[in-house]
């Protein structure tokens, strides 16, 4: 009667990654009304800086009234406004917000971006442009889980894992790369890109020039295109700083192929720093003017509201706001991130080294009773329904090895993420009791990786 | 030759068109037979890999649809815009479906109701809630506040259940949207011409779903038959498709007419006997302004009590804000103004006074201008009859009239073809966007041009014998039968 689409599983909302939001929902953390209930750590939203969005609101109330800077009411135009072109003043904004966030290193042109609503409808778009039905985009793991569902579902693209692994930081190798083109070719799939995000959803870290050069290099080699989902461009709060997949082609080296900016896309938003997911802006950036062109057309099926283009092309205007915004928000991102990883470690829990992100990639593999992703559902089952944490675990992004989860730090105050920290402390330290009073072989193991885990790193890679 | 590749990467990667590019190597092509050396077939093929194998078919194929006349004839009005005291002498837009006849009433609404548009709820600042908010299940006050509305519109004859609605960014989403649900790559649907043009945009192209039409005819003002439902089923299975569904928009866009009950009934026996799904498109909704009343599909499937049977699941509306409120919106600024259930009244009442005003003044400027149209009850715009005006019978000259049209007589108005409509002659005239005075202008011009058809017309007495007729015809269109035969014989 329906659609397979309609009928199907393939939209990929049972992973584990919407389930823990699911039962999170039924009883979520209340700092007064339900301070038992489930504290939300699997939403990578940024909670943090809506103070200063907010002042800059109230400065300027006429642009919320729909007035224009002569106090004229602008209703009709804005009412009547539905070019799928987008608004130039804003997208002049955008262009320069976006090459601030890259340090001025890049300049982008505003008739090569394409408004969409969310990076969730940007990244379907390009899919829809780039590749056909049975053709197959190649995807580093561990990522974000919302993938199955924006690449594949209605379009009918594959995707095929670049496996990485925690033996050097979940890198991007050239063998990764070419391992995964050979297992597309070997399922008669045809590649027509490589799809990265970086900053990286969930490992929080930024990728080096070195790495998107090889890319680029590999991009070529094999006539595909390379999307680069930068969502998370503005909340790089550490060293390294962030490195844009245009930055890294505009070097000489690689400009002498001279299709090279033909087949590099940006996917960007402003819901992850800006922290406004409800008001539905993403955008593509596209020196491919056939691309450009095709994409501009689709973003009939999701245009961003003209009042939302308005306002914010006020907001992003204001230079002083901007910066101001920027330094405030990445010194919060920082401290918070630093928050989660020291209180983790108290527990004995190591998180990967990251620079950007709302979220860190944390070590939980000792916590395992066995070296298995049923061992890692277990542990997220417990630390869902016991300890009252919705974290995101490792199976549901991918991740090619079990033990590892992503924890987000940004959407919850500072309070609520203490609370959090306590109730982690508190369930290691039960765990190695319970150890304790039972005193079986399988909880001997648990209790042994923890210990070891406090002395001595380096043992428990030789142990495993 | 290596030149020639540097010239053409270089207009790819300096950002000119990729039609552009695709539009010379079909020339190339063209030019090439087997005299050619191979090392010159070796690099078009090379040309036609780089360009062909970087896009997918969607964007290198034609079946986006925006080379229709439809968005042709836009895209020469935003190069020569009328403007009252800028540019007097520019193409006036009648083309645009939109009401742009009562925003004064929302406005003042605003002015009264500041706190909403200050994303403020009892005073109180509700910002970070608004901007957090991406629940695809959409705001419960704004969905509640919907379907109190399309039940008003309804006459409240039927209710419906926020639980049943999803929201999307307007019609056209909707309508995509619902073909992904409803139909595979391949399956087709049905719609009666003529149709609104962005649906072989919306429908077809990124769901590779296919359109079959029902034909509809003038003899009997472009009404749904049972024969014309069934022949296009045939045809479809002719063509090896599997029919998911029909979708009809009612009030019709281009026509500007309701569905009759028997019209509606006759629908769903037709969905129901085969098993399909059927979509009404009831964007146009609020903007009948005369009888006969507007009865929607939910209607007579209650009538008929087929709420407990299969076919009930099996029918779906599509809804928008777009044209009958004329506005875009924030969710939230939208449903505290549709929750005050005397704005809304005040609304629906004024605006369709305003319509009917309106679609009167455009009816008889053109029946001044020797034009008649489809009496219509609904819509922005009006189905006019101008098959006296073409040359010969054909879409050609149909075309060439369209082109006169909006060149000479500086109108943009929406040729037939572009609507799939089986017979020439025909043009969507919309009249809610512009204002009187504009609209006045516009009949000026048609009449002169008109006029002077006449003068310079050979055949000038055979011309003023047959806007006698169409006068006479005008006059007569309540026998539509002899109005059929009648044009058969004077053309």
């Amino acid at each position: 009667m329906l659609s397979s689409k309609a009928s199907s599983n393939c939209h990929g909302q049972d992973s584990l990654y919407f389930l823990g939001w699911q039962v999170y929902e039924k009883n979520p953390f209340h700092e007064v009304e339900n301070p038992t209930g489930i504290i939300q750590m699997g939403l990578a939203e940024n909670q943090l800086s809506f103070d200063l969005v907010e002042s800059w609101l109230r400065k300027n109330p006429d642009v919320m009234g729909l007035k224009n800077k002569d106090g004229e009411s602008v209703f009709r135009d804005l009412a009547l406004f539905q070019d799928y072109h987008g608004m130039p003043a804003f997208k002049n904004e955008l262009v320069e917000y976006m090459a601030k966030i890259r340090g001025n290193k890049v300049k982008f042109d505003p008739n090569n971006l394409v408004l969409a609503a969310g990076a969730t409808s940007a990244n379907e778009t390009l899919i829809f442009c780039l590749a056909d039905p049975g053709d197959a985009i190649l995807l580093p793991t561990p990522s974000y889980a919302g993938f199955d569902r924006d690449l594949k579902w209605r379009t009918g693209v594959e995707i095929v894992p670049i496996h990485c692994s925690s033996s050097n930081g979940f890198r991007i190798s050239m063998f990764a790369l070419e391992e995964a083109y050979e297992r597309a070719q070997k399922l008669n799939l045809k590649v027509k890109g490589v799809l990265i995000t970086n900053p990286s959803n969930p490992l929080g870290t930024t990728m080096t020039k070195d790495e998107l050069q090889s890319l680029i290099t590999f991009a070529i080699d094999k006539d595909i295109h390379l999307i680069s989902d930068e969502v998370f461009s503005g909340t790089v709060f550490d060293s390294p700083c962030f490195i844009s997949i245009m930055e890294a082609a505009m070097d000489s080296n690689l400009k002498r192929n001279t299709d090279v900016l033909s087949r590099i896309h940006i996917v960007y938003s402003l819901s992850k720093d800006l922290g406004l997911p409800g008001f539905r802006v993403g955008m593509i950036y596209s020196n491919n003017q056939t691309v450009v062109s095709a994409a501009t057309k689709m973003s009939s099926f999701g245009l961003v509201s003209s009042q939302t283009q308005y306002l914010l092309s006020y907001m992003l205007a204001n230079k002083k706001f901007t910066s101001n915004y920027m330094k405030r928000n990445q010194k919060r991102l920082k401290k918070r991130k630093e928050m989660l990883v020291s209180g983790l470690k108290k527990s004995g829990i190591n998180c990967l080294k990251s620079n950007a992100g709302l979220f860190c990639w944390v070590d939980m593999r000792h916590l395992l009773c066995s070296n298995t992703f049923e061992a890692e559902t277990d542990l997220w089952k417990k630390i869902l329904c016991e300890v009252g944490l919705n974290i995101s675990p490792g199976s549901s992004f991918h991740c090619s090895q079990p033990g590892w989860f992503r924890v987000c730090f940004a959407n919850m105050n500072q309070s609520t993420l203490q609370v959090a920290l306590r109730r982690i402390k508190d369930f290691v330290e039960r765990s190695s009791f319970n150890y304790q009073q039972n005193g079986g072989s399988l909880s001997r193991k648990l209790i042994s990786n923890w210990v070891r885990k406090l002395s001595s790193a380096d043992r428990e890679e030789q142990e495993r | 030759s290596g030149e020639n590749k540097e010239t053409w990467e270089f207009k790819l990667v300096k950002g000119e068109s990729g039609r552009q590019a695709l539009d010379e190597l079909r020339q190339e092509r063209e030019h090439m037979d087997h005299s050619c050396t191979l090392s010159a077939w070796t690099s078009w093929r090379l040309k036609r890999k780089l360009i062909m194998g970087l896009l997918s078919r969607k964007v290198t194929c034609n079946s986006h649809g925006q080379d229709s006349s439809y968005f042709l004839g836009w895209q020469e009005y935003e190069k020569n815009p009328y403007h009252e005291v800028n540019n007097p002498q520019g193409i006036i837009q009648m083309g645009l479906a939109e009401n742009q006849l009562s925003f004064d009433l929302p406005e003042s609404w605003l002015a009264k109701n500041a706190d909403a548009a200050g994303f403020k709820r009892d005073g109180q600042s509700i910002f970070q809630e608004l901007a957090l908010f991406q629940d695809y299940h959409g705001l419960p006050a704004f969905k509640k506040a919907l379907v109190d509305f399309m039940a008003e519109i309804r006459g409240n004859k039927v209710t419906f259940d926020p639980n049943h609605i999803v929201l999307t960014a307007g019609a056209t989403s909707a309508n995509e949207t619902l073909m992904f649900c409803l139909a595979e790559q391949g399956d087709a649907f049905l719609l009666p011409t003529p149709y609104y043009p962005g649906f072989d945009r919306d429908l077809k192209w990124r769901t590779g779903v296919e359109i079959v039409p029902i034909q509809c005819t003038s003899s009997n003002r472009f009404q749904i038959t049972a024969p014309a439902l069934e022949e296009a089923y045939q045809q479809a299975q002719r063509k090896n498709l599997r029919v998911k569904g029909v979708l009809v928009t009612n009030p019709s866009n281009p026509l500007g007419t309701t569905m009759r009950r028997d019209e509606l009934d006759l629908l769903i026996n037709f969905i129901t006997d085969k098993e399909i799904h059927l979509i009404s498109d009831e964007i146009y909704s609020g903007t009948v302004f005369s009888s006969p009343g507007f009865v929607s599909i939910m209607e007579v499937l209650k009538d008929r009590s087929l709420e407990q049977t299969p076919v009930w699941e099996r029918v779906h509306i599509v809804y928008s804000l777009s044209k009958d409120l004329g506005l875009p919106g924030f969710r939230y600024l939208l449903s505290a103004m549709l929750s005050d259930k005397k704005f809304t009244k005040e609304y629906m009442a004024k605006n369709h006074k305003r319509l009917q005003k309106q679609q009167s003044k455009l009816v008889s400027g053109l029946e001044k201008a020797g034009i008649g149209c489809l009496e219509s009850n609904a819509g922005l715009f009006c189905w006019v009859d101008m098959r006296h005006l073409l040359s010969s019978n054909t879409f050609e000259a149909e075309m060439e009239l369209w082109k006169r049209i909006v060149y000479d007589v500086k109108l943009n108005i929406s040729p037939g073809s572009s609507c799939h409509c089986s017979e020439p002659g025909w043009f969507r005239v919309c009249f809610a966007n512009i204002s009187e005075d504009t609209l006045k202008l516009a009949m000026q011009r048609l009449k002169s041009f008109v006029d002077s058809v006449a003068i310079n017309n050979q055949s000038h007495q055979e011309l003023k014998n047959s806007r006698k007729k169409c006068r006479t015809k005008w006059v007569f269109r309540l026998s539509f039968q002899s109005f059929h035969d009648r044009e058969q014989d004077e053309r």
